[in-house]
């Protein structure tokens, strides 16, 4: 009699989510990934600085956006991946997921900061303040309240994998949250006060689209390279309790 | 049916015995509101202007303030892990908990909140407004509330986590609620926004309250 082995294959993406495969290949992507994200920011900057036009009513406070933009993008799309980990904390319970959302929470909380931090310098020469109760700023400093709350919640946790699953719960609470909020809030503004900060945004012309391209995906490899770093620690800060566990057990 | 109601009667039973719960939380509110003059100053008519957002706020603190005891008796003295024993599926347990939650928080705040409109000089059909946005939008607040209470049950220090959790959840209730007790002239869509999110979370939240509290007793 043998014993039946035949387990199904598994998918290229569950073995390169395998925390063992993980370490594995993501050890040598990263000096190349980190090499890529300097030229490309390199790149990106001196695009911003000495090839991109001063807009005709902002000047050259107009660079800013090119910082700004591509935070805000990323204050969202982080929210994402971790809406996409929490699905796989749940549905799949894989390690890996829990990893991943944890690592991206303080990038996001950190990405939506500085949107927040460069909007508000933006501000204040543009439309004379720091701060205004316009809609999208409002909705963007509840998403980082938000980010802040999922951060608060991994911190009160001693034990990592159940933590991971409530947070997961409060993640997709949150994701499916986010929409009712920002429309709340832009309802709330146009009855205050009529929309008058909206700048022509959307019709860029192109020496302006390049940079904001460049760094926009400047600052995302950016993220993947600190999700990437901050996951391997994550791991590996683990594998440190667990050997330490094991030698106290071994040791009593 | 029968086990749905016999959970929304012993959490009634239980707040009624041990009792002062729903008063102190009654007090809690009127203080909350009352003590907003003092830092507002006693002009009238800034205080009517303002009134509806004060209530707002007091019954929000309020209603917050009221989580932490919807699951932590329950989880101290091993009730909970009965309800995930029982015939009845743990969502229908966490709904009928909902109700009770409702009744025991919201209910009280509504019927003091004549002696704030009182306080705060509010006129009759203000009130009145206020007073039906708070009927329409506290089934949210508590609702999502729950969840924050069923996230932090086995943390001893939760008491402050969940309404940090919960506060930027329930902006839209918020302006929502402001909105449809403030304006005369687009408050009807707020108070239908409102009704919207009550009913939506109210059907949606025992099922995330109910995953959390199953997964924190693994």
């Amino acid at each position: 009699m043998t014993l039946d082995t035949a387990a199904p294959k598994p998918n290229w993406f569950s073995r390169l989510a395998h925390p063992g495969a993980f370490m594995g290949w993501s050890r040598p992507v990263l000096w190349p990934l980190g090499i890529v994200t300097v030229l490309m920011f390199a790149v990106g900057l001196w695009f911003v600085f000495f090839n991109s036009p001063p807009d005709y009513q902002m000047g050259d406070t107009v660079r800013i956006m090119y910082i700004h933009v591509p935070n805000a993008i990323l204050s969202e799309l982080v929210y994402g991946v971790m809406f996409l980990a929490a699905l796989g904390t749940l549905i799949w319970r894989h390690p890996l997921a829990d990893v991943a959302a944890k690592a991206a929470a303080p990038l996001g909380a950190a990405f939506t900061a500085m949107a927040l931090y460069s909007g508000s310098l933006w501000g204040r020469p543009t439309w004379g303040t720091f701060w205004e109760w316009d809609g999208r700023m409002t909705s963007t400093l509840i998403l980082f309240f938000i980010y802040c709350g999922i951060i608060a919640l991994w911190r009160a946790f001693d034990d990592q994998l159940r933590a991971a699953r409530i947070v997961a719960i409060v993640t997709l609470v949150g994701g499916l949250d986010i929409p009712v909020v920002k429309f709340s809030v832009d309802w709330w503004n146009t009855l205050h006060q009529p929309a008058s900060l909206t700048l022509g945004g959307s019709d860029l012309p192109p020496a302006m689209l390049i940079p904001l391209g460049l760094m926009a995906l400047a600052f995302t490899l950016l993220f993947v390279l600190l999700e990437l770093i901050a996951m391997r620690t994550e791991i590996l800060s683990r594998r440190a309790d667990a050997m330490s566990r094991q030698a106290a057990a071994r040791a009593a | 049916m029968t086990a749905f109601a016999a959970i929304l009667g012993r959490d009634l039973r239980l707040a009624a015995r041990t009792g002062g719960d729903a008063l102190t939380l009654v007090l809690f509110f009127v203080m909350a509101a009352a003590i907003m003059p003092f830092a507002i100053g006693p002009d009238r008519p800034t205080l009517q202007k303002l009134a509806p957002g004060l209530i707002w706020l007091a019954a929000f603190l309020a209603m917050l303030l009221g989580l932490d005891r919807l699951f932590r008796a329950d989880e101290e003295d091993g009730t909970l892990l009965l309800f995930r024993q029982a015939a009845v599926p743990l969502e229908a347990v966490v709904a009928g908990k909902v109700i009770a939650q409702w009744l025991l928080t919201a209910l009280p705040v509504l019927i003091a909140s004549p002696i704030l409109a009182l306080l705060l000089s509010m006129d009759m059909t203000g009130w009145g407004r206020t007073a039906l946005a708070l009927l329409l939008g506290t089934p949210a607040l508590t609702a999502f509330g729950t969840v924050g209470a069923a996230v932090t049950v086995s943390l001893r220090r939760g008491g402050l986590l969940a309404p940090v959790l919960i506060i930027p959840l329930a902006v839209p209730v918020l302006i929502f609620g402001a909105a449809g007790s403030a304006a005369a002239d687009g408050g009807g869509a707020a108070l239908l926004f409102l009704a919207a999110i009550s009913l939506v979370s109210v059907a949606f939240c025992p099922f995330a309250a109910a995953l959390a509290l199953k997964v924190s007793s693994e």
